[in-house]
């Protein structure tokens, strides 16, 4: 408790620089463990091929609105632990429990349906780069909509306000008719975090989001990420390979080693021994960035 | 410290030795190559070399053409006219055909196993199968007809943009295409929403050089099946009319070329 309320003290000390933000005080406060659980990852395993084992019994719950981070080295399974909760790839054996449903049996539309629950941002931000930011930002959308709708871009207006209102809180406003090939990488990642937004998900899942990002724009999108699960309330999950930027913003933290949790608890726990037990020998290297 | 910087430094002179070994080595083959094949066929390079002044000198007295010539110039200009048609028919026909194939064959976009290699094998034999076979097949089931010339441009052009196509498709869309299956978006917007928008001025550049191509390919064509400026060319051609050859070739030089500067404008456009 004590450290909690030392770093945050620490945040509002920044107050000049307008990419912080001041975090709501109450929502400072609340703990972690008092969130519900809106999410199960139960018995997990996932094998690309019979001999490698790529996630080895993966349990841990989800909490609403809270940042989690996902670190480990390269290889370690983070990208695909991240893409099996939104089946982008299928697990090998094991639950999901997501709203009082298992979401590893789901087909065609149910499938469909759950994913516009869960939005997600990518380390290279994988837009269609020819494409305007408000065209992008609109294909958020495409899960609610049919395939000729969707086709036709058939928005209502409501939906183009609600885009217009999500890209001018991104600060991206004055970019809306530029197409994304002509943004910096900085920008991009917030048009992919508008495209996640106007979904209006309960869950954010987060790619390596900073790892083709300078410091400064990481900062940012790192700022963001942290607001959206304070105000919206949306949880965010982050695969981060920078353990200090994972320890500074995340509510909670868990380890991956060679397709295991080593490591799921507060980041305030987190020290260099459960560094060099996630990381390995090389952990010295990655401590200092 | 030094002693370690010292080895880098060797390896690296060790790299650029071996690279110009490998040069030379290439340079000898290709030259032995050349040497081998005019033994074969027994032509004699230097005696090839030699006859090129002589030719050239042929060309120029023979093959200017006089006014009587240009009286032609209008059923010259109508067969040509024809067969610039046929080639952007016959190619945006294919594209259409091609552009189905590639999203049923490309790793990223297909709808199952079976179809896929099912697309990739149709695909590859027309592609292997040159456009003077095509063109030879076809006349016998079809006659010397244009819709035979049509056909054999459309088969050779099929086969090949859909291999062009699947590449663009691959190489533009893997990203976006994750994104929107992320949304929950449906097949159909994947593809109207990621992948054509993503990948629409490679096909479209890959469509414009096969036009280009096709135009050349049409003269050849005609001449197998009778139609177009490729007939006009094989008539006169026989007739030993070298000024009306000359004429005919001129044109067709023109004219590619013409087309390939708007094809080149339009190119620059949309990029
Ligand atoms: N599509 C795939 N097919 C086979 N092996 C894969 C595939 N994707 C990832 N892997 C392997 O799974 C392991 C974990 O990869 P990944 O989840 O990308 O790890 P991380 O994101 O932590 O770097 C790696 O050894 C990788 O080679
Ligand atoms: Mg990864």
């Amino acid at each position: 408790m004590a450290t909690q309320l030392k770093s945050r003290s620490k945040v509002t000390e920044k107050k000049a620089d307008p990419v912080i933000f001041n975090f709501p005080e109450e929502a400072q406060l609340e703990e972690t463990i008092e969130r519900p659980v809106i999410m199960q990852v139960k018995n997990l395993h996932k094998n690309y091929t019979k001999d490698t084992k790529v996630l080895k019994d993966i349990n841990f719950d989800i909490r609403e609105g809270e940042l989690l981070s996902i670190i480990g080295p390269s290889g370690a399974g983070k990208s695909t632990l991240l893409r099996t909760i939104n089946r982008m790839i299928e697990p090998t054996s094991g639950e999901i429990i997501f709203g009082d449903e298992n979401i590893t049996k789901l087909k065609g539309k149910g499938l469909r349906k759950m994913r516009t629950d869960i939005g997600m941002i990518f380390q290279h931000y994988n837009l269609v780069d020819r494409l305007s930011v408000f065209e992008n930002v609109l294909h958020g959308l495409l899960g609610y909509k049919n395939s000729l709708q969707g086709i036709l871009s058939l928005y209502s207006e409501e939906e183009k306000e609600k885009a217009l209102e999500i890209i001018t809180e991104l600060g991206i406003e004055d970019h809306i008719y530029k197409r994304c090939d002509e943004l910096s990488g900085g920008q991009k990642q917030r048009v992919g975090i508008a495209r996640a937004l106007i979904q209006d998900p309960k869950i954010i899942l987060c790619d390596e989001p900073i790892a083709s990002l300078d410091p400064r724009a990481s900062m940012v999108i790192m700022e963001y990420l942290k607001r959206i699960s304070r105000e919206r309330g949306i949880t965010v999950i982050v695969n981060l390979h920078q353990v200090d930027v994972a320890k500074k913003y995340s509510d909670r933290m868990i380890g991956l080693n060679a397709g295991e949790i080593v490591f799921n608890d507060a980041p305030e726990v987190m020290d260099q021994g459960i560094v060099t037990k996630i990381y390995g020998s090389k952990a010295d290297e990655l401590i200092v960035e | 410290m030094s002693s370690k910087s010292s080895t880098q430094h060797l390896s690296r002179v060790n790299i650029i030795r071996k690279k110009h070994i490998r040069l030379t080595i290439a340079a000898l083959i290709i030259l032995g190559l050349i040497i081998l094949a005019g033994e074969i066929t027994s032509y004699d390079h230097i005696d090839g070399l030699l006859s090129i002044p002589a030719a050239i000198s042929w060309l120029f007295s023979n093959m200017l053409f006089s006014a009587g010539t240009l009286a032609n110039f209008p059923t010259v200009l109508r067969l040509l006219w024809e067969t610039i048609l046929i080639s952007i028919v016959s190619t945006t026909t294919a594209s259409v055909f091609a552009l189905i194939f590639a999203l049923l064959g490309s790793q990223l976009t297909q709808v199952n196993t079976f179809l896929m290699y099912v697309a990739k094998l149709v695909a590859s034999v027309s592609r292997n199968i040159p456009v003077v076979a095509w063109a030879l097949i076809l006349v016998l089931s079809f006659g010397t007809n244009s819709a035979t010339g049509f056909l054999a441009l459309f088969f050779a052009t099929f086969g090949f943009l859909v291999r062009a196509y699947i590449e663009t498709i691959d190489e533009a869309s893997s990203d976006s295409i994750e994104a929107l299956r992320a949304t929950g978006a449906t097949y159909p917007q994947m593809i109207f929403k990621a992948v054509l928008p993503g990948s629409m001025p490679q096909l479209f550049s890959w469509t414009l050089f096969m036009i280009e191509t096709n135009i050349r390919s049409a003269t050849l064509v005609g001449l197998l099946t009778g139609t177009g400026i490729g007939y006009l060319f094989d008539l006169y051609y026989k007739q030993l009319n070298y000024e009306m050859v000359s004429l005919i070739t001129l044109s067709i030089v023109v004219a590619v070329l013409i087309i390939e500067a708007i094809s080149n404008r339009i190119r620059r456009e949309i990029i």
